[in-house]
């Protein structure tokens, strides 16, 4: 091609911006658009490799010592003697499938993909304010990601004590647990410097006009995950560098003195843990502290970019302006904040004494306010609108109803004295999964589904989308609304033969083959999902600039917008939701035009 | 397509972007050394023992006067580029480079002499915070450092091209180095003194 051609007489000073090559473009782009689509397919194939790890688990927990079909041969003699898992094994995928759904799928999806696509455009910007830092973000993120997945080939397999670490059991372990917390490093600086970026973004480059309460509730949603990034990751960090330190240099910040391993009295010499040897002296709770201070804002990372989608496309389907907007701005405020001191709720069981618990247990009940006010907002969208039920819409629909039973199922576990019989239980498994699986993965389908003409150009097919989403709804619940059950029955998580070993469990078992099948159903129905992502890329429905009829500035860029996003800098003229507005000409005006059309 | 505020302020916040990014970012680094502070506090509160008085209160003094005496050094090669006078700039951050690597060589010796006496970090809790505390701050140093050295050498061209832009880069590196001697301040009184 000319390109090639002309490359022995390129002028020395050609400007880069207007030939940059394949590599340039594509793969080490600074587009913002371009770093939001790598973002959001790194954070979708991650999703799937970890769904893909609780499957093969699944399987276990429904017919314990049986071989695995299809993939129990597969599998390494070191991690499934004849194809049946071992409880090592076992662990490991436990704890992967939660680090890659959390940190590699959901935020890398909803925060990297959709925040960087999205929050320029949004806000009428030709770009994130410091697009080197962005591209460098998403490939430290590559890289964390794979140092993740590259412990599973360490000796000893990747980390086995969950997605939480807990000491002493993570200091001991094998060395995958040192290569999972140099993955999580990595993880937080891609976050932090992600989000930096974010908020100077949203505060510096608002078009003219866009002022704070015109902003779309989205970009107030990614801000708020952005805060949380920001000031929770840090002390993770620092509590990673400790165990870090007491894995390779011999520290003992998180063993207690007089630790009992494998009959061994861990003894006052120097050596690290792997040899039996600490001083003692350390805490293994002060891990647990400083984990959750993370722990807790981060699964309001995981779920207010999906409150933001969901007023999105709320909104426009239901083709009215979102019910107290102002009110839910608040609320993710309150709620970012309050996030950062509610984070002992998940250690009551740790003997914290009353006085601290009362503190926990006060924060936690105040913090369901803001998301029970979001949440009735949305509710109160719908009330008297002729919806149009999309894809997008379906999806969002369920998001309420699904997240609605997640908060609530929060509640109990809130207070101390339920808590303590529910701890470490099915019902936990149940409770959170019910924000995120239902909850927050399908706001992100929603997403998917409504910003995807944007991105290509082209729609996704409706049949393919229905397919989706009616077997996902249903499967969902199969899934995680026994849980409940089991959890209430006794039935503890993170068991091996997934509680056969006892008695109380008996009658709990049949559930497990029940929830199962339904997973592995759930799979299926990811099918018409990836076959009609890939093919709509090429063969959908053509789409312009504004399918959906919406009023936030996006719309007003091309689809796909090209580099610079706008032919004009747009300037906004009023708030980002003015559906059905009385006397105006059509049911929506967008933010970009003055007069009321 | 230039992305705005690199260099003038934006009117309705008074921040350029860059300006608000190292404060954003100096937010996040106040939480990571808050998490080992408290590290600090809770293994101290919950420790038989304490011991005390086991490190060089001498040469961490002088290394304290090393950093305050950097940061104004930092502070007047800022300035003197304000005053479009890059000879003495060079002088100034020359100099703040030269102190940083004083404070780590001295730092180094600190450490060799601990080694030697087998005060190693899995000694006890005292100097497993000891070690970490100080070695995160020294990477803090060496980063700054790393910084100021390009600023020196290849970052300078920036200068002649767009001087406004050169300066408020300075000007956010002087922010983190302000920063980084500031948690010193905690740290030495922390470990040496208390
Ligand atoms: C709305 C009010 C909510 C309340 C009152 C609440 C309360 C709690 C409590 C007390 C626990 C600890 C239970 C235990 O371990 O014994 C817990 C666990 C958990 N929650 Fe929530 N939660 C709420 C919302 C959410 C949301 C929105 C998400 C995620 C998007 C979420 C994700 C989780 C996760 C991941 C765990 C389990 C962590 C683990 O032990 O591995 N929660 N929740
Ligand atoms: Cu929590």
């Amino acid at each position: 091609m000319d390109n090639v051609a002309a490359i022995g007489q390129r002028p020395a000073h050609e400007e880069p911006h207007e030939q940059p090559g394949f590599l340039r473009r594509y793969i080490f782009s600074l587009d913002h658009k371009v770093i939001g689509i790598q973002y959001a397919v790194t954070g979708l194939l991650f999703l799937l490799f970890g769904f893909t790890l609780m499957m093969i688990m699944r399987y276990q927990l429904a017919y314990p010592m049986t071989p695995v079909p299809l993939v129990g041969n597969l599998l390494s003699p070191a991690n499934a003697a004849g194809g049946v898992l071992l409880p090592e094994f076992y662990n490991q995928l436990g704890a992967m499938h939660g680090t890659v759904m959390i940190f590699l799928g959901v935020v890398p999806l909803a925060i990297g993909g959709f925040g960087n696509y999205l929050i320029p455009l949004q806000i009428g910007a030709s770009d994130m304010a410091f697009p080197k830092l962005n591209l460098m973000s998403y490939w430290v993120y590559v890289a964390g990601g794979l140092v993740m997945v590259a412990t599973f080939f360490v000796p000893g397999g990747s980390a086995q004590s969950g997605w939480t670490s807990y000491p002493p059991l993570s200091v001991i372990a094998s060395a995958g647990q040192t290569w999972w917390l140099i993955g999580m490093v990595l993880l937080i600086t891609s976050s932090l410097l992600g989000s930096i970026n974010f908020i100077v973004t949203i505060v510096q480059l608002r078009a003219p006009g866009l002022t704070w309460m015109r902003l779309p509730f989205l970009v107030w949603a990614q801000l708020g995950a952005s805060f949380l990034l920001l000031l929770a990751f840090p002390p993770l960090e620092a509590a990673g560098v400790l165990q870090l330190m007491d894995r390779v240099a011999g520290t003992s910040f998180f063993l207690p003195s007089g630790l009992v391993v494998s009959n061994r009295l861990m003894t006052t010499m120097t050596g690290t843990a792997a040899d039996g040897l600490a001083s003692g002296g350390g805490n293994p709770l002060l891990w647990q502290h400083l984990f959750w201070f993370l722990a807790h804002p981060e699964v309001y990372v995981l779920i207010l970019p999906a409150m933001g989608i969901v007023g999105e496309i709320v909104a426009n389907n239901a083709r009215r302006p979102l019910w107290g907007y102002r009110h839910m701005v608040y609320s993710v405020g309150f709620l970012s904040f309050m996030s950062m001191v509610v984070w002992a709720h998940h250690m009551y069981i740790t003997g914290m004494g009353t006085t601290l618990a009362a503190f926990f247990q006060t924060t936690t009940m105040i913090i369901s306010i803001p998301s029970i006010v979001i949440l009735t907002s949305l509710l109160m969208t719908l009330w008297g609108a002729s919806i149009r039920f999309t894809v997008p819409m379906l999806f969002a629909l369920a998001f309420m109803p699904m997240f609605g039973i997640g908060g609530l199922t929060g509640l109990p576990l809130g207070l101390a004295p339920s808590d303590i019989h529910l701890h470490d239980t099915y019902y936990v498994i149940g409770h959170f999964h019910y924000v995120v699986a239902p909850g927050t993965i399908f706001a992100l389908f929603a997403g998917v589904y409504y910003w995807f003409p944007k991105v290509t150009g082209r729609r996704m097919n409706d049949v393919l989308g229905h397919v989706h989403f009616w077997g996902s709804f249903i499967c969902m619940n199969v899934i995680f609304m026994p849980m409940f059950i089991q959890g209430l029955g006794g039935m503890n998580r993170r068991l091996y033969d997934g509680g056969a070993m006892y008695l109380h469990n008996a009658e709990l078992l049949k559930w497990n083959v029940v929830i199962g099948i339904a997973a592995w159903t759930l799979g299926l129905f990811q099918v018409p999902f990836i076959v009609n992502f890939f093919t709509s890329i090429r063969w959908g429905r053509p789409a312009d600039r504004n399918p959906w009829e919406a009023t936030t500035l996006e719309w007003a860029a091309p689809s796909p917008p090209g580099h610079g996003n706008f032919d004009t800098t747009p300037a906004v003229y009023r708030g980002p939701y003015e559906y059905s507005v009385p006397g105006a000409r059509r049911d929506f005006s967008p933010q970009s035009e003055q007069e009321p059309a | 397509m230039q992305i705005p505020y690199t260099v003038e302020t934006r009117p309705d916040t008074g921040l350029y972007n860059a300006k608000l990014g190292i404060w954003l970012f100096l937010a996040s680094e106040v939480m990571l050394f808050a998490g080992l502070f408290s590290s600090y506090i809770l293994l101290r509160t919950g420790s038989v023992a304490w011991p005390r008085h086991m490190l060089p209160v001498g040469l961490a003094t002088l290394n304290t006067a090393i950093l305050i005496a950097s940061s104004m050094t930092m502070v007047m090669a800022w300035a003197a580029l304000r005053m479009n006078n890059w000879a003495r700039h060079r002088v100034f951050l020359g100099l703040t480079v030269l102190l940083g690597l004083v404070f780590l060589g001295i730092k180094l010796t600190e450490y060799r002499e601990h080694i030697a006496a087998g005060e190693l970090p899995s000694r006890d809790t005292f100097f497993a915070i000891y070690y970490t505390l100080t070695a995160v701050h020294a990477l803090h140093i060496v980063g700054g450092l790393i910084v100021m050295l390009y600023f020196l050498g290849p970052g300078s061209r920036l200068w002649a091209q767009r001087p406004e832009q050169f300066t408020n880069r300075i000007e956010s590196i002087g922010l983190y180095w302000h920063f980084v001697d500031f948690m010193w301040i905690f740290i030495f009184p922390l470990l040496y003194l208390l």
